[in-house]
């Protein structure tokens, strides 16, 4: 059986797959990452987004050994070491922008890149066109939009975020 | 309020949110168990076709292959049939049509996705590519897909012994009371509308394992369940025969349900079964693909809806006949969703004093439709605004005056309405007249003539909705059909150092329970809300519970927590008596403190819960120690939220898109503990709605094959589709319930449709339409705008 070397969240690791395996199978059954979820089969739903060298990907769309050598970043590698989390993760929790948790890693991954690809600035059009390829069944998406905005100052070091209201 | 208040009222950040946020959620996909196999589920792909043989022989010699059973092999070992958990009966008063729900298919499969066999190996990807090699020799007989079709004369039959496919054919009110005010009404004012049929899609496709541990006989089942008791107590005693001590279930983090995770799935008894005969674990993972054909789909009614009105715009009678779709097999709560949930709902907020509604509920080849967020209620709300609306244009009364005019009043609660219910509560005018406002209604004019003026039609619409929340009081359930009582149960653990652990009979599955219940308890008992702990989803630790639907979780469950924190005050109060010497009478309990009156002597709630479990001193003799009580609550009466949602809309005229440009919703909830959870529940429910609305459809062809079967077909809202939506709440406290809650969960999915479509039949008044379909897609409405005679488009 092929191999594959990979960096997951820091960590290196070679690991046998079949030709036909996901990215997202290698995380989820391999590498015991489940974090990443799966919710369809067409590459709609975006909840196994991760970053593969720095970009967001939908790991139901590359296969395991596409990702040789690649740097993978998933939901579990976020928060610092000491459990702080990520300025998304804790935005995305702050304006209510999950319900039952399912598309949020993969949301939060999106989110992450949506805003480092906006140096300039966001706007509530760019970030609901920017979602176009992630589902959320449960929040009718307008607090993921919220925290998105109030995660782009944090990141981009612009100020301290207002509070929720 | 200050900051660190965590109480009743406060929106605390939720509990649950950091393993979610963080990718530490235990989903039953999550996880594995040592040694487990894998089934996958070979379906049919044919809409309905004789099942002639099945031929294991290649699939059995495949690499890693393990087993494969059928219908014939479970029901050679005794397996049973998926029940129907509601018995309708017909109008001579015999019961419905229950045909046999094999959990694989014997003799025939009845629609596209229907179960035949399950193939089981060592890794996922070999059982599926076995299930490849499957063959199945099938011979296809005509396909039913919709309701006119199954009844129409010389229509194939889905089952065998249900000849005409009727399963039943319901009615309930006062016919002739009715038809005596149809006969002197001014107006009579008739609509035909069909409910389209939706896939609930929750975003976590299902999942079940199941385990058989041969040192004590005991099968566990880990499954994405609403209600794991409700599981256990159907598959242990109809479908397995396993006694509920050797059955636990145990329903995870569960991502989203909406219905569709209530429940009893076929795929759940076949991994329990299966584990019990191979000895070793075996999973289930859905596919979205296979979700589509396999989870129970919601809505599908075929109506039509008279009132008859008086001179001056008084309801005087409403008359609606209707045929819902039940699918091929009955699921579990199906056949209540279009009677009991739905035409009790036809009286809505008005005073109309006579009522008779039809139902007539069809098997066709489709996928089994049960619940789906609303159940019933979004069906009755949206017949009943779309036709109160095409009567105020009928009549040439103003809309929003027509509803005023027919409102039940404030003070005619408790109000007893043609069809069976009893509203407690309710201020129809209050949130009305709060959405007026907080909508600017009256500004639309000019709104509308901005929108004209870039080349837009714009539209405006609203709906008065109503809804029965709280599942359900069990005594007018049992007499309505339930074949059991729907109460809730809580237990309140205080450890010995002072914490709590709250076993809750519901289930979150994005509700956010952990939050709203540790709320509520420690509101109840004055204990910080970071010491209370709110468990939930397992047989094995719940003493008892039905789960999480109907909006029941905090009104129902929230009232037998409210129970049970009173008999742990009144338990404390004998300890504290005995402590401080003092007479029971005289305790007091105020602020997680037992204090004893007109003295200055407390204990504080841990003191007690210490004392309780460890004293070195206790009357053991009269007092039993320990702090941890159980409570059953059971509803005295249904609950009923309702609200005003108004919606705007723009259309684009050269492509026909509607944009929803805003939309306001005004809600009645009763008492709210978290309103940050709350406004979420209603803007996640309005999504769902506008999503019905204008996006969403389940489409069979004629052959009743599934056409919208992935999400390259089946249009989900994304967050471009929906705005944020301007809440507020103007509550009227249940009377019945301790804690005067309504429930919130389902509101959003049932008054939003009606108002969205109402604003987009507004917008294309000029055009000359009446009504429009759900889903009042880009591709109806361009074709409206193109095949009418334009006046002259916008400047």
């Amino acid at each position: 059986m092929p191999q594959v070397s990979l960096t997951v969240n820091g960590k290196t690791s070679t690991v046998e797959v079949e030709g036909r395996t996901l990215l997202v199978e290698l995380l989820r059954e391999k590498l015991g990452l489940t974090g990443t979820h799966v919710g369809c089969d067409t590459s709609q739903c975006g909840a196994c987004v991760v970053h593969v060298n720095g970009a967001s990907v939908k790991a139901c769309t590359m296969l395991a050994l596409q990702a040789e050598g690649a740097q993978v970043i998933t939901i579990e590698g976020l928060a610092a070491a000491d459990g702080t989390l990520h300025p998304m993760q804790e935005m995305f929790r702050e304006h209510h922008a999950l319900q039952c948790g399912f598309c949020t890693p993969g949301m939060v991954m999106s989110a992450i890149d949506l805003v480092q690809t906006h140096p300039q600035g966001i706007t509530e059009d760019e970030i609901r066109h920017g979602l176009e390829g992630n589902l959320c069944r449960c929040t009718g998406y307008h607090n993921i939009v919220k925290a998105i905005a109030a995660a782009w100052p944090i990141m981009h070091g612009k100020q301290v975020p207002l509070a929720a209201e | 309020m200050n900051a660190a208040f965590q109480g009743i009222g406060a929106s605390v950040r939720r509990t649950e949110d950091r393993r979610f946020v963080s990718g530490n959620g235990h989903y039953t996909d999550d996880m594995n168990r040592h040694g487990q196999l894998h089934a996958i589920i070979k379906r049919s792909d044919r809409p309905h076709a004789r099942i002639l043989g099945i031929d294991k022989t290649a699939a059995l010699a495949a690499p890693g292959v393990v087993a494969i059973y059928t219908g014939e092999d479970m029901q050679a070992d005794g397996v049973g049939g998926l029940p129907c958990g509601w018995g309708v009966k017909n109008k001579d008063g015999s019961p419905m049509a229950e045909p046999a729900h094999p959990v694989l298919a014997i003799g025939k499969a009845r629609h596209v996705g229907d179960p035949i066999a399950v193939v089981i190996a060592a890794t996922r990807q070999q059982a599926r590519d076995a299930a490849e090699l499957l063959v199945i020799d099938m011979a296809a007989l005509p396909g039913i897909a919709h309701v006119r079709d199954a009844i129409a004369p010389g229509a194939a039959t889905v089952h065998d012994d249900v000849p005409g496919n009727v399963c039943y054919d319901w009615h309930i009110g006062d016919k002739d009371a009715t038809d005596a005010a149809f006969a002197r009404a001014a107006h009579v004012v008739k609509l035909d509308l069909l409910n389209n049929r939706l896939v609930p899609n929750a975003m976590e496709p299902r999942c079940a394992i199941g385990e058989y541990d041969r040192s004590g006989g005991e099968y566990t089942l880990t499954t994405t369940s609403q209600n794991p008791h409700v599981i256990r107590l159907l598959m242990g005693a109809f479908v397995l025969h396993l006694p509920e001590h050797k059955l636990r279930v145990v329903a995870p983090d569960v991502g989203g349900g909406f219905g569709s995770k209530i429940y009893h799935y076929a795929e759940e008894a076949i991994v329990t079964w299966a584990a019990g005969k191979l000895g070793v674990p075996v999973k289930w993972t859905s596919d979205r693909s296979e979700a589509f054909m396999s989870d129970a789909h919601g809505r599908d009614h075929d109506s039509t809806a008279e009132m008859a009105v008086d001179a001056e715009g008084h309801f005087l009678a409403l008359r609606v006949r209707t045929i819902a779709n039940m699918g091929a097999y009955l699921s579990t709560f199906a056949a209540a969703v279009p009677t009991y949930l739905y035409a009790t709902l036809l009286a809505g907020v008005y005073k109309t004093p006579a009522i008779y509604a039809e139902v007539k509920a069809v098997f066709t080849n489709t996928v089994p439709v049960d619940a789906y967020r609303g159940a019933g209620r979004p069906e009755a709300a949206f017949l009943l605004e779309r036709l109160v609306d095409v009567v105020a244009r009928e009549t040439g009364i103003d809309r929003v005056e027509l509803r005023r005019r027919n409102f039940i009043p404030a003070d005619a609660y408790p109000y007893q309405t043609p069809v069976a219910l009893e509203y407690d509560s309710g201020n129809h005018l209050k949130t009305l007249e709060g959405a007026l406002k907080a909508s600017d209604w009256a500004g639309f004019p000019a709104r509308r003539a901005a929108a004209r003026a870039k080349g837009k039609l714009r539209g405006i619409g609203m709906s008065t909705y109503l809804e029965a929340c709280g599942i359900a009081p069990s005594k007018v359930a049992g007499a309505l059909g339930a074949r059991a009582g729907l109460y809730e149960v809580a237990n309140i653990r205080i450890h010995p150092t002072g914490s709590v652990s709250v076993f809750t009979g519901t289930h979150s599955h994005g509700q956010g329970h952990e939050t709203t219940f540790a709320q509520l308890v420690s509101d109840q008992l004055g204990i910080p809300f970071s010491q209370i702990e709110i468990v939930h989803g397992d047989t094995s630790k719940i003493p008892f519970g039905m789960g999480t639907y109907g909006s029941r979780s905090l009104a129902v469950g929230g009232s037998a927590m409210v129970k049970a924190a009173d008999k742990i005050i009144a338990k404390g109060k004998k300890i504290a008596a005995f402590l401080m010497e003092a007479s029971v009478e005289d305790i007091e309990f105020k602020d997680g403190k037992f204090s004893v009156a007109g003295t200055d002597r407390s204990k504080t709630i841990g003191e007690i819960a210490f004392c309780a479990y460890v004293p070195h001193n206790y009357p053991i003799e009269e007092l039993e120690p320990g702090l941890d009580e159980t409570a059953f609550y059971d509803p005295k009466n249904f609950t009923y939220p309702g609200g005003c949602h108004i919606c705007e809309v723009e259309i684009d005229m050269d492509v026909g898109t509607t944009e929803v440009v805003r939309f306001t919703a005004v809600d009645d909830f009763g008492r709210i503990i978290n309103p940050m959870i709350v406004a979420g529940q209603v803007q996640g429910g309005i999504a769902q709605g506008i999503g019905q609305a204008l996006l969403e459809n389940a489409v069979y062809d004629d052959q009743a094959q599934l056409v919208s079967g992935s999400y390259m077909d089946y249009t989900m809202p994304r967050a471009h589709d929906i705005p944020g939506v301007a809440i507020s709440d103007e509550g009227t406290l249940c009377t019945h319930n301790p804690l005067g809650a309504k429930g919130c969960g389902e509101a959003g999915a049932i008054g939003s449709p009606p108002a969205v479509i109402n604003a987009v039949v507004d917008a294309l008044s000029e055009f000359g339409v009446r009504h429009i379909d759900m889903p009042a897609s880009s591709q109806k409405i361009w074709s409206i705008i193109q095949s009418s005679r334009l006046p002259m488009a916008a400047e």
